[in-house]
């Protein structure tokens, strides 16, 4: 058996207990332990900030959740219920939010110029609409990149549950390394992370690899270390041996924690976002698809809520307690909102204009409610859907991710380059100035 | 019982290098005719193709590029093998590696110019047309799915794969692409045009982006919203053209023109917007005198002097072939104007060609694959040193595989035999549902494709550890690793087999020693699957080289 142990030869750096055992002082320093600042050795307002989106895909409906309008003529819907926050009324369908909902602020007057689930989708993760001649970042992506830390060896940016590919955040021209990672049943399997084969085979199967890559490699030298084959395997070895994986399973979690976030992909996502913040990722999405109610909405809505509700007031709570809701914003947001006016199916259709958003944590104030829709002001043009008179107050996606940007300490009209040149701000939009932390505003 | 005759026809193949029992040789008579025509070298359309390599263009084609290389003071690489130019032909012509079964037909024929001779037979192949209609349709309707309600992407794809099969002129395909009406789902050339439809509104602006870049290889998108800051194009430009697609209407009986119908753009300067007429940037007298607008503009960007679409559609096969444009420091849809950079001549040389050849996109491929270029050795020359290589072809570019062209591989490799429409049927399924799965997980570059991009961790995981992988590598009788198990008589002939299958070629004595070794300390089962996986993950396996 021909053994392979200088770190000069291709792929030969294996477990991460060998590596440790040569590794020191050889300059692989993504193969150390993380030294210092471990995430979670830091609480309060200093540790490093990360975010959490919590995704509606399918537009969720704004008028059963969190600008409800039941004595309007909007159709079947919710009725309200008292919250938190002084004067703040919410549907029915979410009572454990009620509770939590002064950690947080709600936007009523969100706008989309989108009302198409793809190009909204788009839009409101990138604060851009398509254009076919660049992919533009989603924002978690650029915030995985500005704020990259290098005391991680698993994924920065991570979506979990996700279901439909356009919905997975992408790096766009940021390149591939930032777009998300998915993990499509969180803290279920960790899928592609483990190697198939015990240590001893895995150690053969290594070698083996080394030596039919370095005869291709022996004769073309810098072509092949221009690849980034190696290194891009490394740290995947890397991330297989890590112990920071253990924040995508839920080793150590009691039932009746799962119990509490709901234990479905969504609860399940929610439970793992928080031990990877706990860990020090920056940026996860977690998904919780279906609210696409062209039929029978009221059903479809009050289903989805009930999922929503346990999850993201228990998420809430669980980052109070451990002190970690001062470093980490979370955000829940869909593509659009739906219609006030109820179609023969009992559905909603789109509503990009005047839709709900819920955001905070991470230094954002508290307890706010921004803009004020007026169901009954489109029932006069609903034809037009796209051009109905905007609510008060109105927030764009650029606002919104200029608000976020800004909390994060990263200046959102800073210019990032695409290949070819051509520069993009991290967003056009103007932060909510009553959003902001107060030093800021 | 079928499932019996084929596996004794793939253990013929898997031992035919080493100790050949004779009485199972007999049972692959299919083969065998095969193999004897290929030794005759009497393949189909034989006798015309065999000159390619002494055309003419070709001729200038070569004296192009050592022209670019003299001027750069460049050495070009030597010659590559035939088994690797036959790999790069294959991955580009059908997306996979060549099978051991392809591999031991080109071995028997020993008569000259046999690159070129398998290239033709590779076009031949139905492969071919099913592969490249998925590859170009990318730069006419990119890859989403889009609405399902008036677009097909399906039944577009399948146009174009029979357009392809019947050779059709690619001049009167982009014409029939662009002036095309009917209904989306008989006529599959209109999803062309039902791609642009957004929120039920059809999209002129779109579709002209898209006619720009895919025929024209220029982009005029920027000059949507304002002048182009660096070239030509202006707004103006750009409504005139999109003019041309504003009376597209769609109703039950399919796409129409409304041909009363004006083109207001609402650009706000205006309360309802103001009228333009259509209008083309250059050369009007292209335009044809039909009433139809969509075909008056088919005719001026197909125009036999409008060389911006010879030119484009040369560097998009060039890219197709190669795995990155002729023009390696831009997108492929974003060439400078004709007559600007010099650097360039080699389009102008395959774009006259290919237009004078009827627009015969099968002629365009055999060219460039017979130019010094495609023959090129991607181990760089000694006397280069610490230079950096220019890129100008001198060396063959190490290319990342697309992730179709991996998991198609890693499925040829599977199997002894070549998996195409014969294969068994859950072979077919396998490919197809496997390879849709993997190609979505992998990240699907898009339209993008052409682009270089780096290879990501997930990519890495998935081949290392996904359960794809994991059943491609794994003992199964059906299949490779099994096959050559219970067949290849020594570990040497077993070793051999698998490196053929997945890197098309024989090991070296050094990677012979060390697998030989493993495969007494493993045991041959665990072994085969151990360098199974070894390859898969081998840069030289994911890298096009």
């Amino acid at each position: 058996m021909i053994h392979h142990t200088g770190f000069q030869s291709l792929f030969s750096s294996l477990t991460r207990r060998q590596a440790l055992q040569i590794g020191l002082g050889t300059g692989l320093s993504f193969l150390l332990p993380t030294l210092e600042a471990r995430a979670t050795e830091k609480r309060g307002k200093e540790r490093p900030k990360s975010i959490i989106v919590l995704w509606m895909g399918g537009g969720p409906s704004q008028l059963e959740s969190w600008d409800p309008h039941p004595e309007s003529s909007v159709g079947e819907t919710v009725s309200k219920i008292s919250t938190t926050i002084p004067g703040l009324e919410i549907g029915d369908t979410l009572p454990q939010m009620a509770e939590q909902i002064h950690h947080l602020s709600v936007i009523r007057s969100m706008v989309s110029k989108e009302g198409d689930h793809e190009r909204g989708t788009y839009y409101a993760q990138t604060g851009y609409r398509p254009d076919p001649s660049v992919i533009h970042p989603s924002i978690t992506a650029v915030i995985s990149k500005q704020l990259k830390r290098d005391d991680i060896e698993i994924p920065q940016h991570i979506s979990l549950a996700s279901g439909d590919g356009f919905v997975v955040p992408r790096g766009g021209f940021l390149g591939a390394d930032y777009d998300a990672f998915r993990i499509f049943d969180p803290g279920r399997n960790i899928r592609n992370m483990r190697p198939g084969v015990d240590e001893a085979r895995q150690q053969r199967r290594l070698e083996g690899l080394d030596v039919v890559s370095n005869s291709f490699a022996s004769l073309r030298q810098k072509p092949v270390a221009k690849t980034n084959h190696q290194s891009v395997i490394e740290k995947a070895l890397t991330m297989m041996s890590s112990s920071q994986l253990e924040a995508l399973t839920l080793e150590g979690e009691a039932q009746s924690t799962i119990d509490r976030y709901g234990d479905n992909r969504f609860g399940r996502g929610c439970l793992v976002a928080r031990r990877l913040v706990e860990q020090g990722v920056r940026a996860i999405q977690v998904v919780l698809s279906g609210f696409d109610t062209h039929v029978n909405n009221l059903d479809g809505q009050r289903n989805q809520f009930a999922i929503l509700d346990p999850a993201f007031a228990t998420l809430i709570a669980d980052l109070k307690e451990r002190d970690l809701l001062d470093s980490t914003i979370v955000l829940c947001l869909g593509e659009f909102g739906r219609t006030p006016k109820i179609n023969p199916l009992e559905g909603r259709d789109h509503w990009p204009i005047g839709f709900s958003c819920v955001l905070g944590g991470g230094g954002l104030a508290a307890g706010r409610v921004i803009g004020e829709t007026d169901p009954n002001a489109a029932r006069s043009n609903e034809e037009q859907l796209t051009k109905t008179t905007p609510p008060k107050s109105p927030v764009s996606i650029p606002d919104l991710y200029a608000t976020i940007l800004t909390t994060m300490g990263l200046d959102p009209y800073e210019e990032i380059q695409s290949p070819i040149g051509r520069p993009f701000m991290m967003s056009e939009g103007m932060a909510v100035n009553d959003l902001l932390p107060e030093r800021l505003r | 019982m079928l499932i019996a005759l084929a596996v004794v026809g793939v253990t013929t193949l898997a031992v035919r290098s080493s100790a050949v029992p004779h009485a199972l040789e007999r049972n692959v008579t299919d083969f065998s005719k095969t193999s004897a025509l290929a030794q005759t070298g009497n393949l189909p359309s034989n006798s015309t193709e065999a000159s390619i390599a002494n055309a003419p263009i070709v001729t200038e084609a070569n004296a192009e590029l050592a022209r670019l290389w003299e001027a750069d003071g460049s050495v070009r690489a030597g010659e590559a093998s035939d088994l690797v130019i036959l790999r790069r032909l294959s991955l580009a012509l059908h997306g996979t590696i060549p099978s051991l079964e392809e591999l031991r037909l080109f071995e028997l024929d020993t008569s000259p110019d046999r690159i070129n001779r398998w290239c033709v037979r590779l076009l031949q192949d139905n492969r071919f047309d099913d592969y490249f209609a998925e590859r170009l349709a990318r730069s006419y309707v990119g890859t989403e799915g889009g609405r399902f309600l008036v677009y097909r992407r399906d039944r577009f794809i399948n146009w174009l794969t029979h357009q392809l099969r019947a050779n059709r002129p690619y001049n009167e395909i982009v014409s029939a692409m662009i002036s095309g009406t009917g209904v989306w789902t008989g006529q599959g050339e209109v999803n062309f045009l039902t791609n642009a439809f957004d929120d039920d509104e059809f999209n002129p602006n779109k579709i002209t982006a898209r006619t720009v870049r895919a025929f024209l290889g220029q982009r005029m998108d920027c000059a949507q919203c304002h002048d182009h800051p660096f070239d030509h194009w202006t707004q103006n430009d750009f409504e005139g053209i999109a003019a041309h697609f504003s009376q597209v209407r769609i109703s039950p009986f399919g796409l129409t023109d409304d041909k009363s119908k004006e083109f207001i753009v609402d650009d706000g300067t205006t309360e309802d917007g103001r009228m333009v007429a259509p209008s083309v940037p250059f050369n009007p007298e292209w335009l044809s005198e039909s009433e139809a607008r969509r075909e008056r503009l088919a005719a001026w960007v197909t125009h036999p002097s409008n060389v911006r679409f010879e030119r484009a559609t040369a560097n998009h096969v060039w890219g197709l072939l190669f795995g990155r444009p002729y023009a390696t420091d831009r997108p492929v849809d974003d060439l400078p104007d004709p007559g600007t950079d010099s650097r360039l001549a080699m389009l102008d040389l395959l774009g006259e060609n290919f237009r004078e050849n009827g627009y015969d996109l099968k002629h365009l491929i055999r060219v460039i694959v017979a130019t010094d270029a495609f023959r090129m050795s991607s181990v760089p020359p000694e006397t280069n040193g610490d230079e950096e290589t220019p890129d100008n072809w001198s060396v063959f570019p190490l290319v990342r595989l697309r992730p179709e062209q991996v998991i198609g591989s890693m499925i040829q490799a599977n199997n002894i035999r070549t998996v195409d429409q014969n294969s068994h049927l859950f072979i077919r399924a396998l490919k197809f549902f496997r390879a849709n799965d993997f190609v979505d997980e992998f990240g699907d570059p898009g339209a993008e494709e052409l682009q270089d991009r780096a290879g990501t961790i997930p990519q890495a995981l998935l081949r290392m550890n996904g359960e794809l992988s994991r059943e491609l590598t794994s003992m199964n009788p059906f299949f490779a690793p099994g096959r050559i198990a219970a067949i290849a008589p020594t570990p040497e002939s077993q070793i051999e087999t698998v490196y053929l299958c997945s890197l098309t070629r024989k090991p070296t004595p050094e990677e012979l020693q060390h697998f030989q070794t493993m495969f007494e300390e493993s045991g041959t089962g665990t072994a085969i699957e151990d360098l199974f996986w070894i390859m898969f993950n081998s840069p030289e396996f994911s890298w096009n080289h």
